[in-house]
């Protein structure tokens, strides 16, 4: 049950710790799945906890990420898209470089080897727009584990390419036709597979959502992203930024980026979430701007449902962010002020989208498309001697198709 | 303190252990086949041997059920069945039934939209002896517990194969009514479930737990109903039962239905001696 708000904390402590020993974000989070899983997600933190402070691990991960994923991603300078937008200086953080396309890779490399360290064989993962399920195949393939990635019948059709490479890598694809057959019911879909066979899989899940640990876990996975990111703006540009944008559909790349620049309180924080159609048509996937607080996918937070209680489809043109559920973590930092998070509708994004193809030769995916959308609004209210730094979270190959085709243009 | 002393399920329960009877517990999803069917199959379950009733409160995101429990909440989903739908076919029920023990399950949101000590109170006021929710495990479980308790309401919790004994002991601490045990590691209506495994579990529960256990996931046949009738305190028939109204055409055909799946479940489980001297000394 939700506690009232003014029970927390007002304003941002930068002590505090988050999730707590219980896996809650203040009243965020938790773990509301069956009792059937339970001991496997107490069993997954242990090795979590474990892992994270083992230095062979951790030097594995690190040398994973160097020389299979390609990081550190460059800091990119949009000059051309800065001129464009008339305001402050616009700065990409280039997730796009990574191998498979997009920030996804960082958590399943570290979920991988976590799996391979804990003796399971068998890989599971539920995708949207099918990042995450190329990244799951892809470190899959690499240790010789079985891979199944839950894939939404709709999105299936949406993000044929991506269903191809996943095939490619020898991964086997499961399309889910229940429910709305987008994210939220390959989510489903992939518990129950873990429910069933707990003992030797290991379900890499996608986003900072979800029952504890995995919020904090897929959060620690990405904040490489911040990282590299704080310390390349002090290298190259001697100050950090005033504003961080990314998009937002569970939020872990958002995450990623934000985590590190928590305790910076000078630096704004802003989280775009798909307005799809308007926020005021029900046809969207901004569960933080037009949500309330409720229990789905294990942990308590903000979500779109009906007067029952049932969740509602939801709607983007970017089926990452088709989500109508959102980290718990990002539920904290928008109640505590520390984020906020604003809609982009499905035109806006379409238009940031060719907008950053033309001036920087850098298609984004369609998902990204709506933080780059927001970065240049932003910039634009701001003065030259700011910076904005967008997490450019992956590119846009993917979405050649759908972009065809809502463009009437045949390939 | 609260006073369960009026609770139908502890009444029940004691009753089944001095007639040394296993209780027969069919689970339906409310509104499913149709919602004129809900009030007609609970009778008919009763009438057909059921001691409690378990009635699945629909929600569209049933992650811990299988397709079948799905797919009857989404047939119930599209008739309009919610939580208030769900209290009325309970008041309807209790309007020809005040003694047979009733047990909503479902899922936390739709009750956290409700608010939860208000459906707590409607609940109770309807009929309904206890709640079975099942994305809140004892850890997320202390408001609700609250809520429940202070109208005389059981919570009853899952206990899996892969329980530990710190869990156990936790879920002790909350329980009431009787202890579900989920007999496979899956989800609902998923394999078959093996009889021989079931008794050094039960044990195991009932060291920690004093209270019956019933048991649930996988049983299909009356005479797999009669195995774990033999050590079990109750048994719950949900999917078997669920997959066959689901060919229901009309709420005539539901009742014939249920009453010719349920009867020879009964048959069978009165035909072995339930062992319940080992029962809930604890």
């Amino acid at each position: 049950m939700a506690k009232p708000l003014a029970d927390m904390q007002a304003t941002f402590d930068p002590g505090a710790v988050m999730p707590d020993a219980s896996g809650h974000f203040g009243v965020y989070g938790g773990r509301f799945v069956s009792e059937t899983l339970m001991p496997a997600l107490e069993e997954l933190e242990m090795a979590w906890r474990r892992y994270i402070h083992d230095p062979e691990f951790m030097q594995r991960l690190d040398k994973d990420l160097a020389e299979f994923v390609g990081r550190p991603s460059p800091i990119y300078f949009a000059e051309n898209l800065t001129k464009a937008a008339g305001g402050a200086k616009i700065l990409l953080k280039r997730e796009d470089l990574n191998h498979t396309g997009a920030h996804k890779i960082n958590n399943t490399v570290g979920q991988a080897l976590l799996a391979h360290a804990m003796g399971k064989r068998r890989v599971i993962a539920e995708t949207g727009a099918g990042q995450h399920g190329v990244a799951s195949a892809t470190v899959a393939a690499r240790l010789g584990m079985e891979c199944v990635v839950y894939m939404g019948a709709d999105d299936i059709e949406r993000q044929s390419p991506n269903v191809f490479r996943m095939k490619l890598m020898g991964a086997t694809v499961v399309s889910v036709d229940t429910g709305s057959r987008t994210l939220k019911d390959a989510l489903n879909e992939a518990m129950r597979d873990w429910v069933t066979n707990v003992d030797s899989t290991f379900y890499i899940l996608g986003t900072a959502a979800g029952p504890h640990p995995y919020p904090a876990m897929v959060r620690d996975f990405n904040a490489i992203v911040g990282r590299e990111a704080r310390a390349q703006m002090l290298d190259q540009y001697g100050v950090l930024p005033d504003a961080l944008v990314a998009c937002v559909g569970g939020g872990s790349n958002a995450l990623g980026l934000f985590h590190p620049f928590i305790n910076d309180t000078d630096v704004k924080m802003v989280g775009v979430e798909a307005a799809g159609r308007g926020l005021s048509s029900e046809e969207h996937s901004a569960t933080l701007c037009a949500g309330r607080v409720g229990v789905l996918h294990g942990s308590r937070t903000y979500l779109l449902d009906d007067d029952a209680g049932q969740i509602r489809d939801t709607y983007s043109v970017s089926a990452g962010l088709d989500y109508p559920g959102v980290g718990p973590e990002h539920a904290w930092l928008k109640d505590i002020g520390r984020a906020e998070y604003v809609g982009i509708d499905d035109q806006q994004a379409m238009e940031a989208f060719h907008m950053l193809s033309r001036t920087e030769g850098i298609i984004p995916a369609l998902e990204t498309a709506h933080g780059v959308a927001y970065g240049i609004e932003l910039a634009r209210e701001m003065s030259p001697d700011q910076i904005v730094l967008i997490n450019l979270s992956g590119r846009g190959d993917k979405d050649i198709n759908t972009v065809a085709r809502l463009e009437g243009i045949t390939l | 303190m609260t006073d369960h002393s009026d609770n139908r399920l502890d009444r029940r329960f004691s009753a089944l252990k001095q007639a040394d009877r296993a209780a027969l517990v069919p689970y339906i999803t409310a509104g499913h086949p149709s919602p004129d069917a809900t009030v007609e199959i609970l009778k008919t379950a009763v009438a057909a041997g059921a001691d409690v009733l378990e009635l699945g409160m629909p929600f569209s995101d049933v992650m811990a059920d299988g397709p079948v429990i799905q797919r009857a909440c989404e047939r119930a989903l599209e008739h309009g069945v919610g939580l208030a739908q769900v209290l009325d076919m309970v008041k309807a029920f209790r309007e020809s039934d005040d003694q047979t023990p009733l047990v909503l399950m479902g899922y936390t949101n739709p009750i956290e939209r409700w608010g939860v000590e208000q459906f707590a109170q409607d609940a109770a006021n309807a009929g309904v002896d206890a709640l079975l929710i099942v994305d809140c495990p004892a850890d997320e479980a202390q408001d609700l517990q609250r809520a429940l308790a202070s109208q005389g309401l059981h919570q009853i919790f899952l206990v899996a194969p892969t329980t530990n004994e710190g869990r156990l002991t936790r879920a002790a601490e909350l329980a009431g009514g009787f202890v579900y045990y989920v007999s496979l590691t899956g989800v609902t209506g998923a394999a078959t479930l093996n009889t021989d495994a079931l008794a050094p579990m039960i044990e195991r529960i009932r060291a920690k737990i004093n209270l019956p256990v019933a048991v649930g996931f996988g049983i299909r046949e009356p005479e797999q109903a009669a195995r774990v009738a033999e050590v079990a305190d109750a048994v719950v028939i949900g999917s078997a039962l669920v997959s066959r109204l689901h060919e229901a055409q009309s709420v005539d055909e539901a009742v014939g239905i249920t009453h010719e799946f349920l009867a020879p479940v009964r048959e069978a489980m009165d035909q072995v001696r339930t062992k319940t001297d080992q029962a809930a000394s604890g």
